[in-house]
């Protein structure tokens, strides 16, 4: 899987900026041999209560996301969300969750908000988690 | 008659197609026409006994279901179905 270098410095940025908090959002781009993602969309954090272990997307911030694909000639492609003060591994909670087809990017944060690592997941035929590995891409 | 879109992680279950014009007069009726004809779809949408899972929500145009007569909303023929994965997870 290819992300460019721009969505990575968004996912970053969100990251950071909603730290102690759990950050999420959309992710875009082409499903051709190898997935491509080159937009990453910053969406509220819609759990109520405490975010700095949990997120949550609204179903209507959902089906906008289906939308403004569909809009753009892009194919949806996974979630990206940040795991403050806690490795980019994907918890029991994520998985349990997590839905077939789609690319989970996970960003871990530290206590300087400064971003340690970016990870990949997506879910096999039974239902577990593998790592897919992120190339980054460089726009001209 | 309702049309359903199904949303992008689903799509593989319905041959690719994200809008699918079903049998019914209600949402339910509606879903397992959708379910009938792609058999590999039911097990996300649905529990063993026909009710909807715990972790996907559906709508009614901008309404959930659960707002209005749940799986006994009834639908027309210009009706939009929207089945939505439930996103959500956490660190721990």
């Amino acid at each position: 899987m290819t992300l460019t270098y721009k969505a990575s410095q968004l996912i970053k940025e969100h990251a950071s900026e909603a730290f102690p908090n759990e950050c999420v959002g959309f992710l875009y781009g082409y499903e051709k041999e190898a997935r491509e993602i080159n937009v990453a969309i910053k969406v509220p954090n819609s759990k109520e209560g405490d975010q700095r272990r949990r997120f949550a997307i609204s179903p209507l911030d959902y089906m906008k996301a289906e939308q403004y694909a569909d809009k753009n000639g892009l194919d949806f492609l996974g979630i990206y969300h940040s795991h403050p003060l806690h490795p980019a591994i994907p918890s029991e909670h994520d998985r349990k969750q997590a839905v077939p087809f789609f690319s989970y990017i996970i960003a871990a944060v530290n206590e300087n908000k400064e971003v340690t690592d970016i990870t990949s997941w997506r879910l096999s035929e039974d239902s577990q988690f593998e790592e897919e590995i992120i190339e980054t891409l460089i726009e001209q | 008659m309702a049309t359903i879109i199904i949303p992008t992680p689903l799509r593989k279950f319905t041959e690719n197609q994200s809008k699918v014009v079903t049998k019914g007069d209600t949402v339910q009726e509606s879903i397992h026409s959708l379910t009938n004809v792609f058999p590999e779809l039911k097990k996300h949408v649905l529990n063993d006994d026909g009710s909807i899972k715990q972790f996907v929500r559906i709508y009614l145009e901008d309404e959930d279901i659960n707002v209005l007569d749940k799986e006994e909303t009834k639908v027309e023929s210009n009706s939009t179905i929207s089945i939505i994965p439930a996103i959500a997870g956490g660190a721990i």
